[in-house]
């Protein structure tokens, strides 16, 4: 295997290719992707396989979301480019009523096999409606697959295995982490639903995904200074989420942190701790974002941040 | 009215010459300011209309009607709203039932080629069979069998066959055109000669993806019809209270979507206006609107009395009924009446077979909730 160093954007660029070389029926669409995308996460992709498939669009959410579904009823496999994933809310219908219920509501008639492209995360000074992560939405509706890769190997291998899905998925890349670089395998595969242990310990299990991923694993590094071993997950996937790897650290290490930069009211981890406590009973808790909008200002940005000082700071009171 | 273009208005031929089906020769921006509107009238309808064909039309709508009669008599006591009691009934929920505007689909379907597409509405029984799906499966799906087309997972709302093209009844008002709208652009990526219809009604115009879609349609000269099926009621509300300026075509007009204003109850002008708007569409020429002005005899929902219609108004749309009309109009082409009465029986007996066939087809099991909804992390039935 070859390995390349490539950044965050440029291995989903680069698997994105690929699966667009080997099947014809692979397509992109959305506002800007014919220059790269803003991200550039599209970049030199019109230039190879031309404006039929990577499409410039409209600023027309829906019919982005809309087309994409008529698309893949009828043969396509569409990448659906949202820019931020706030402005899915302009799609939401589409996403929830049509691509998530397309395939039940027919009968199996017909399958919607749709990547949607939803970047998350509070984004530098871009305040609060380019800054939202708002996956555990799409993880409440059935008919969803939901990914969160947090490096530039996963978000290589996650794009591929969503496109080879068959079924929508909403696939939400952090927008701070376009520019991570890190070795990249182009060969390599990865099946969605698979967490990945980043750190073993027995004291504590922290459980992260996307950017935060980063941070709890600069705070285990920081704990184990203190004597205290942090096992970190990496959950890549939120549906369907690595429930077998969670239970198994958590039986292990009885304790269970989730940490996350989305709201905690209502978040993701809800769902984790409340699974790990019915399952073994182990203590869990939980470190998500205020329930405040992201304000632009840096000291009130600051307010719906958090990162690994927060994190050590709960790792300690857990374990103390 | 008619403003159907002329040879010649179609945008792409002015500025790209004989580009055909080349997508990447379209520019989306390039058309922003170098758009022309050709002023011509109307081409006079070239679809002509034999009696074979006009008995097929009038047989259509008599299957529409057979069926829906049907199926509004399954349905009561089967919907808790507008304060009907809920009972035990064949069809439960919902049940919007398009009767007196059988002949928009009829007219616009009998164009159709199998691998065509259309998307539909939650008023959609009549596109359904107008496309060619059986009546027996759209039966078993409306009484929630296993046998129906969604295996019971729909119902009326949700009501499809892919095997026909018919992508789809939906239940939220606009969805659909989005929908149709991707589909075209997937004939057009696939190199596909197939055109899509896209039936909507007046309610939907005011909602926010007519416009993105007639947009994009029109941006990527897709091969679609757009079918504005005005039964002048959004609901239980007007539409002409709620809706700014003059209405559907002028809004794809403005869109530069050329197109047709045609009685939606007069089955023989619906297939005129489409034949001759399917043409264009089938030659490349892009997007084209058809609107069909018939009306809603019936409530919202089949429980909805409608009592806040004026009754001159229902009168005059049944004085006006699509099926009446036509039987006038083949007296006059030659048919007879038994010829005529012989398909409304045959419709009829049809219809009434399939109800039987419904009513003793299997429900869908329970296992059944847990099956097509995503290949990973759907819930197990247990």
């Amino acid at each position: 295997m070859s390995a390349t160093r490539l950044s965050y954007a440029a291995a989903a660029c680069l698997a994105l290719e690929n699966a667009m070389r080997d099947d014809a029926r692979v397509i992109a669409l959305g506002e800007d992707v014919g220059r790269g995308g803003i991200f550039g996460q599209y970049l030199g992709l019109q230039e190879k396989f031309g404006a039929t498939r990577i499409i410039d669009t409209p600023i027309s959410e829906s019919t982005i979301m809309g087309a994409a579904v008529g698309m893949a009823l009828s043969g396509l496999v569409p990448v659906v480019e949202m820019r931020v994933a706030d402005f899915a809310m302009c799609a939401m219908d589409e996403i929830v009523n049509q691509a998530a219920k397309a395939r039940y509501m027919f009968g199996g008639q017909g399958r919607v096999p749709l990547v949607a492209r939803l970047p998350i995360g509070v984004w530098t000074g871009s305040a609060a409606q380019h800054s939202q992560s708002f996956e555990s939405w799409f993880t409440h509706v059935p008919g969803l697959v939901v990914v969160t890769p947090a490096t530039p190997q996963d978000n290589h291998d996650l794009l591929c295995a969503a496109l080879a899905c068959g079924d929508p998925v909403i696939y939400m890349e952090h927008k701070e982490l376009w520019g991570l670089v890190d070795e990249v395998t182009p060969e390599a595969r990865l099946p969605i639903g698979v967490a990945r242990t980043l750190k073993t310990g027995s004291d504590i299990t922290l459980v992260s995904w996307s950017r935060t991923v980063h941070a709890a694993l600069e705070a285990a590094t920081l704990a184990a200074a203190e004597g205290i071993r942090v096992e970190v997950i990496d959950l890549r996937t939120l549906w369907p989420w690595d429930r077998d790897a969670v239970l198994a650290s958590a039986a292990r290490t009885k304790r269970v942190l989730v940490v996350h930069e989305a709201v905690q009211v209502a978040g993701f981890g809800a769902e984790i701790a409340a699974t790990v406590a019915e399952t073994l009973g182990v203590r869990v808790k939980r470190l998500g974002g205020l329930r405040i909008p992201v304000g632009y200002a840096k000291p009130l940005e600051d307010e719906a941040r958090f990162g690994a000082t927060e994190i050590l700071q709960s790792i300690r009171a857990f374990v103390a | 009215m008619t403003t159907a273009p002329g040879a010649g208005d179609s945008c792409p031929d002015r500025l790209f010459g004989d580009v055909g089906w080349r997508f990447d020769a379209l520019k989306p921006h390039a058309y922003n300011c170098n758009v022309v509107q050709n002023p011509a009238p109307s081409p006079a309808p070239t679809t002509k209309l034999t009696l074979d064909t006009a008995l097929v039309l009038y047989q259509t709508m008599a299957r529409i009607r057979a069926f829906e009669d049907a199926a509004e008599e399954a349905s009561r006591g089967g919907v808790a709203v507008f304060g009907a009691s809920l009972t035990d009934a064949k069809v439960r929920g919902p049940l919007h039932l398009s009767t007196g505007q059988e002949a928009v689909p009829a007219g616009v379907c009998a164009h159709l080629h199998r691998d065509d597409a259309i998307t539909s509405t939650h008023r959609g029984h009549g596109h359904t069979i107008a496309k060619g799906a059986s009546i027996e499966q759209a039966m078993c799906e409306l009484f929630g069998r296993a046998t129906g087309f969604n295996g019971g997972k729909g119902g009326s709302m949700h009501i499809a066959d892919f095997s026909v093209g018919m992508l789809g009844a939906n239940g939220v008002v606009a969805a659909g055109i989005p929908i149709a709208v991707g589909a075209a652009h997937a004939a057009k990526v696939l190199g596909r000669d197939t055109v899509v219809v896209c039936f909507f009604g007046d309610g939907a115009i005011n909602r926010g993806p007519f416009l993105e879609g007639l947009n994009w349609a029109r941006v990527y000269q897709l091969p679609v019809l757009f079918v504005c099926e005005d039964n002048r009621w959004s609901a239980t509300t007007a539409t002409d209270k709620m809706t700014a300026g003059a209405g559907a075509l002028s809004r794809a007009q403005a869109l530069d979507i050329s197109g047709t204003t045609v009685d939606g109850n007069d089955v023989f002008a619906v297939y005129a206006a489409a034949g001759d708007l399917l043409t264009q569409v089938r030659l490349g020429q892009g997007p084209r609107f058809l609107h069909a002005v018939t009306y809603r005899v019936k409530g919202h929902v089949s429980v909805d009395a409608a009592q806040y219609r004026s009754p001159a108004e229902v009168q005059r749309a049944l004085a006006h009924d699509p099926l009446l009309f036509a039987r006038e109009k083949l007296q006059a082409l030659g048919a007879t009446s038994s010829r005529v009465a012989a398909l409304d029986t045959a419709a009829r007996e049809e219809v009434a077979a399939a109800v039987r066939a419904a009513s003793a087809a299997p429900w869908p099991t329970a296992a059944a909730a847990f099956t097509d909804i995503q290949d990973l992390g759907a819930a197990q039935f247990r």
